[in-house]
């Protein structure tokens, strides 16, 4: 199996094969020997060569985060084979999605529908545990729509608006 | 003894309590919220009961439905541990008239403390040091002039009913007086409904160390030891330790006989603390007692081998106090974290959700107190106080060792939490001198911290691992989100997915 990974902005490219259950692995063409233990859901122990490492995975709203003692890094993994990872990687054009971080209940929307938003200009305002925290706009554009209104709670990774 | 304790409270606090009844051979009585129904308090408890709505007026501060819990159950006695109904001096008299015992202090000296000028006034009578400045409220901006000219800026103007920063301001100068002083007052009015407002002197970079007292219900009162609690960040604790290493055994007798005093003065019984403001020529001031039973007690439990819980319940049960203030032996160091669930990386920003992944730290001088667990989701509705993880040693730096190396074992994924600002506290140069003040925290959050890069060595280990993970699949998942859903439209496709649906796509071929 062949992965383009980006790790904190930088692409790496990994051959991953298990024969007879022993990992082999290439980085970016380099063979790296490769000891890996599930120790149990989420947490690997990981041994390069002598090396020993124990590595957490976090999984939310469809990202994942590598964890390598108490440094985190977030981490993108496609296929190269496959066309979606390809246009995943190409970015900023087309709708981006307004989502929310953690749960917790709009109390002001900022912005109506159809109007102009620069990036990072405050769309929505939810509250979760007594503190009130702003939700910028991540691009330049039009406020296409808004999917919560004042007063309704929210899950995290709930979309709640989309600009175009 | 009592055969029932209810315990009016949520989190850390009612597991730490439920855990002293069982230790005491007592049922525990856990009430939850709406939103409490899968807390940890609830799973440790005998029984447990429902009591209305996540806001806290409707549930945890609702006394009436508290106290019929009390009836239903049986219980004999009430807990309400820290925050909630503990200092609520209606509670405690309600208690009484309901014939079930509140375990702390009564409605009396709980009114004695309640409000900062009558506290100060009681003080004075007692002979209490406290800080220069009014012991009543200010009556005219003319006699603000006088004291403030007469103790000497900067002054601090106070709410007599405050808290929590509310209807404080630091006045430099005598030109700022008078608009402070407005400000406070009509700050005091709309928070507490109450524009009483007094003078003291303003106490630049003190710190602020208390003092834990214990008093029985036959007039024997002692105290504990001090916890330097000096580490805040928005007039809340941070990091607290005990004994405060500035502390010598005679500064501590002093400050031990006043805070009895203070204790006596207010006819209290049960456990209390007394905060003291330390200028930097180790002067102390009284500043307030806190009528309850303190999240960081744990510091004080490990440094003096006593069990503030357990007490607390022998003493509401009419017991005396089982030692006399010569037995009390102070050895060892402890210092104590308090885990949030918030995003260092967004203001300290709270940071509901679902723990998807914890890992917890064990090993020699490490005790938590959590009232998390993994596949929880910590509710948005309270406190973000999730746990405390204390470190204790022989000395202080072996104490700071073994809360480094705990940290570096503990993990609490899917939600933010401040653990990594404790790294940051921990190998401060600053803090492993000791050198400390109630300034700390915050000059140290603006310190740029220059990012160190990242070890290429763990960059390595971190793609590796984010491969390992996606040929792995759902099986490598924990109680996250499952990286594999049938909902192919799903919104947010996860990186296993676009890989298992390019695996499709070739097996169709």
């Amino acid at each position: 199996m062949t992965y383009d990974i980006t790790i904190d902005g930088k692409h790496y490219r990994l051959d991953l094969n298990r024969p007879e259950g022993r990992w082999s692995c290439r980085l970016d063409g380099r063979e790296v020997e490769v000891d890996a233990v599930l120790a149990r859901p989420d947490v690997l122990s990981i041994r390069l060569g002598n090396q020993a490492y124990e590595v957490k995975c976090e999984r939310v709203s469809g990202e994942m985060h590598l964890w390598v003692g108490s440094a985190r890094f977030a981490a993108e993994v496609r296929d190269p084979r496959s066309l979606r990872g390809r246009v995943r990687a190409a970015d900023d054009r087309g709708p981006k999605k307004l989502t929310a971080s953690m749960p917790g209940k709009i109390v002001r929307v900022l912005v109506s529908q159809g109007s102009e938003v620069e990036a990072g200009a405050g769309v929505l305002v939810v509250e979760a545990m007594k503190m009130q925290n702003e939700l910028k706009s991540p691009k330049k554009g039009t406020i296409q729509k808004i999917l919560v209104s004042e007063g309704a709670a929210v899950n995290a990774g709930d979309v709640l608006a989309i600009v175009e | 003894m009592f055969k029932k304790i209810l315990i009016a409270n949520r989190g850390e606090i009612a597991v730490r309590v439920i855990r002293a009844c069982h230790e005491m051979g007592i049922a525990a009585v856990a009430v939850y919220s709406d939103v409490d129904r899968a807390s940890l308090h609830v799973r440790k408890a005998d029984d447990a009961y429902p009591i209305g709505a996540a806001a806290a007026s409707e549930s945890y501060l609702n006394i009436q439905k508290i106290l019929d819990v009390a009836a239903r159950s049986g219980a004999d006695a009430i807990h309400p541990g820290y925050g909630f109904l503990s200092e609520n001096a209606k509670f405690a008299r309600a208690c009484v008239d309901a014939g079930v015992k509140s375990i702390g202090p009564t409605a009396a000296a709980m009114d004695a403390m309640g409000s900062k000028t009558r506290a100060r006034q009681a003080m004075e009578r007692a002979g209490v040091p406290y800080v220069p400045g009014t012991s009543r409220g200010l009556e005219s901006f003319e006699q603000a002039e006088e004291v403030a000219a007469r103790i000497g800026y900067p002054v601090m103007l106070k709410a007599a009913a405050g808290g929590g920063g509310k209807g404080m301001r630091l006045v430099h100068a005598p030109a700022e007086l008078k608009s402070s002083l407005e400000g406070a007052r009509s700050e005091a009015e709309r928070s507490f409904g109450d524009s009483e407002v007094y003078i003291e002197k303003a106490i630049l970079n003190p710190r602020h160390i208390e003092m834990q007292v214990l008093a029985d219900e036959h007039g024997n009162t002692v105290y504990l030891g001090e916890r330097e609690c000096s580490l805040q960040r928005r007039h809340q604790k941070v990091v607290e330790e005990a004994p405060s290493p500035i502390v010598d055994p005679e500064m501590r007798r002093k400050m031990g006989e006043v805070a009895v005093r203070v204790a006596k003065a207010a006819g209290y019984t049960n456990a209390g603390t007394v905060e003291f403001l330390v200028d930097q020529q180790k002067n102390f001031y009284f500043l307030e007692m806190n009528t309850r039973l303190q999240v960081e007690h744990p510091v004080t439990e490990l440094i003096t081998g006593l069990d503030l819980v357990h007490l607390q319940i022998r003493i509401a049960a009419g017991e005396r106090l089982p030692f006399t203030q010569d037995q009390v032996v102070i050895r060892g160091h402890a210092i104590e974290c308090r885990i949030y669930a918030e995003d260092p990386d967004n203001n300290y920003f709270p940071s509901p959700g679902k723990i998807t992944l914890l890992l917890l730290p064990s090993g020699p001088g490490i005790r938590l107190d959590s009232g998390m667990y993994e596949g929880w989701t910590v509710p948005m509705d309270y406190d973000p106080l999730l746990a405390k993880l204390i470190g204790y040693g022989t000395d202080r730096d072996q104490a700071i060792s073994r809360l480094t190396r705990a940290l570096n074992e503990y993990f609490v994924g899917g939600i933010k939490t401040n653990l990594s600002l404790f790294r940051h506290i921990l190998s401060d140069p600053d803090f492993r001198a000791a050198k400390m003040d109630t300034g700390f925290l915050d000059r140290l959050l603006k310190q740029k911290k220059a990012e160190a890069p990242a070890d290429p060595k763990a960059i390595e280990v971190a793609t590796i691992a984010a491969g390992i993970f996606t040929v792995l699949g759902a099986s490598a998942a924990g109680a996250g989100e499952r990286p594999v859903g049938n909902d192919s439209s799903a919104t947010k496709p996860t990186v296993a997915s676009n890989w298992l649906r390019t695996a499709r796509k070739e097996a169709m071929r």
